[in-house]
């Protein structure tokens, strides 16, 4: 693997030095994680620009089975829902449990086992989805050995995450860490109930399920997966980032608790927006088209909450790109989840559904919410991870946020004119009834907008390749610093950049015995 | 419509599950003193999160034995600049 990953390696040996063990967090697996998460997110958005490429002109496979989009799809949403997210939110949710419960992370070792365990699934996937592998379950492609070992590896992050929460010094435990919480638990069983598969040999299975039963089970993990993966997990990241980088609490933290219970409660059942005018019975698909409607309160809440953070110190966000990354993901958050609810309306379906609008929501929750939020925690998180607390290049973060924010803007645009153009078309009807156009002239009339695309998807990247260099530099620059662990002090209060005295040492009343 | 004898009863289960872990939440005072608590993590910020000096950065050399060091310093005295 690259060098900041064996570099990593003799940092992580000199934390562990014996007698400070008890008394400093252990940082070693958000260390690799989040290194992790950038070599990955560089690599799962290449395969996008390769696959947006072959759209557009379908040559570029070769006339190679292993470099045919089939097979190269699965490989791109793997590697950046699974590992490029899967890392950050590894990596964030070791960092943000440790941090706000003021203890050390539970059985370290374990932790560092999910570490290897996760990048083992991530290499299978990268060798099993090109050789054609797959189970065809969209986002559960992995066959069921590997399912097996994602199991594992689950079961010991939530074993890590709650011992760490379970341990805690702090008797409140951070709303960041109930977000984190739910996609740890949300998400296994999730995984458990859809993988669910006979095995005809070592790689080869079958579902457990058949038919419109299958579909059924597979978008109500498919749109959970999404609720909570890139959802809840990553609102843990909101929740601690955009305060700890605006150093000001969150605009409403009662809010921020209705936030994560109303989400909780009401997310389950919006899968079968996926399966509008299908074998499905009209009245789930109707369920399933209330709750996503429901759903837009508590996430323009939670997004509201998140902006108005900044509110009365708004000059912030002109000088500070991490701040600019951790809000305007927010704003691609209100944007999708508003136009999540309005494409699940059936009748908005009946256009959207199976055009590249779809392509253009999923890009703008996925590029726009999770990419930019995930950025700018890692901005904030890795510097601090090598004994600073700034990234090496200031200038490379502003432009990187800039190139990004313009290949977003790029992409979604063309996706959604394509999108409505295709819906019209293949629904435009001539008086005698025959279709007006034929399927392929929709395919012609889209090639302009996939090359917009392309160049879009292509910015993006290169923004993420400029966040590689400036990690490897900011990691070279800096050192690794075991960082103790302060006593518990009282509540300091709401008061933002009050001046903190030095803590008193735990206070009676402050230390939980959890 | 079989699939759902199994999600409806699962989901209904898990929002069973949910309501307690609210409920616990609500009487074991998780929620009393909200915004103070809401604030308390901005503030722990010990040495290792501050600013480090040239100097640091320049003794990088012998990564190992600089990083014990310096955080053995920081243990003992932790208000340190």
């Amino acid at each position: 693997m690259s060098s900041p990953l064996t570099l990593t390696e003799k940092q992580h040996a000199a934390e562990q030095a014996p007698n400070e063990q008890a008394n400093v967090y252990a940082d070693a697996p958000v260390r690799l994680f989040a290194l992790a998460a950038v070599l990955w997110g560089v690599v799962g958005m290449l395969v996008g620009v390769l696959i947006a490429a072959q759209l557009t002109w379908p040559e570029l496979n070769f006339g190679i089975s292993w470099l045919s989009y089939g097979r190269l799809r699965p490989l791109h949403t793997n590697s950046v829902i699974f590992a490029f997210g899967g890392c950050v939110l590894f990596a964030t949710s070791y960092h943000v449990a440790q941090r706000t419960c003021q203890v050390r992370l539970f059985m370290p070792k374990l932790a560092m086992f999910t570490f290897y365990g996760w990048q083992l699934v991530i290499l299978a996937a990268a060798v099993t989805l090109p050789l054609g592998i797959t189970s065809g379950k969209e986002y559960a492609e992995l066959e069921w050995p590997i399912d097996l070992l994602i199991t594992v590896v689950w079961v010991a992050f939530a074993i890590v995450f709650f011992g760490t929460l379970g341990t805690r010094r702090v008797r409140h435990i951070y709303v960041a860490n109930w977000f984190f919480g739910a996609f740890i638990i949300a998400v296994a069983l999730l995984h458990i109930v859809n993988s669910a598969a006979m095995p005809a040999s070592l790689w080869k299975s079958y579902s457990a399920y058949a038919g419109v039963q299958d579909a059924m089970i597979q978008w109500w993990y498919g749109h959970n997966a999404v609720g909570f993966f890139l959802t809840a997990g990553f609102l843990g990241l909101m929740y601690y980032y955009i305060p700890k980088q605006a150093e000001r609490p969150v605009y409403s933290y009662r809010l921020s608790i209705v936030h994560f219970w109303a989400l909780i409660f009401t997310y389950m059942w919006a899968g079968p927006h996926h399966l509008h005018y299908t074998a499905l019975p009209d009245w789930v698909q109707s369920i399933g088209m209330a709750f996503s409607l429901v759903l837009l309160a508590p996430s323009w809440g939670g997004m509201i909450n998140g902006v108005m953070t900044l509110s009365g110190a708004w000059h912030k966000l002109r000088d500070d790109p991490i701040l600019k990354f951790l809000i305007v993901s927010l704003s691609f958050y209100g944007m999708s989840t508003f136009e999540g609810p309005m494409m699940s309306i059936k009748t908005i379906n009946a256009l959207s559904h199976y055009t590249d609008w779809t392509i253009g929501h999923v890009h703008s929750g996925a590029l726009g919410w999770v990419g930019m939020i995930s950025m700018g925690a890692l901005y904030h998180l890795i510097p601090r991870m090598y004994g600073r607390t700034t990234m090496f290049s200031k200038q490379a973060i502003e432009l990187h946020f800039w190139i990004a924010t313009v290949g977003i803007v790029l992409y979604i645009a063309a996706m959604w004119i394509a999108g409505v153009m295709q819906g019209l078309m293949w629904r435009a009807v001539n008086p005698d009834g025959t279709l007006v156009y034929t399927f392929v002239e929709s395919v012609k009339a889209t090639f302009p907008y996939y090359v917009v695309r392309l160049i879009g998807g292509f910015l993006y990247f290169s923004g993420m390749v400029l966040m590689a260099w400036n990690v490897v530099m900011t990691v070279r620059a800096g050192q690794v610093l075991a960082v103790p662990i302060p006593p518990v002090g009282p509540v300091l209060g709401p008061v933002p950049g009050a001046p903190v005295g030095p803590a008193p040492g735990p206070a009676p009343g402050a230390v939980a015995a959890a | 419509m079989e699939s759902l004898y199994l999600l409806i009863p699962f989901s209904a289960a898990l929002v069973l599950g949910v309501i307690g872990v609210f409920g616990w939440a609500v009487h074991s005072g998780q929620f009393d003193g909200l915004e103070a608590e809401g604030a308390r993590f901005l503030h722990d910020d010990l040495p290792g999160d501050l600013p480090v000096t040239a100097a640091a950065l320049d003794a990088d050399q012998g990564l190992g034995d600089a990083a014990a060091e310096e955080s053995a310093r920081r243990l003992n005295d932790p208000r340190s600049p």
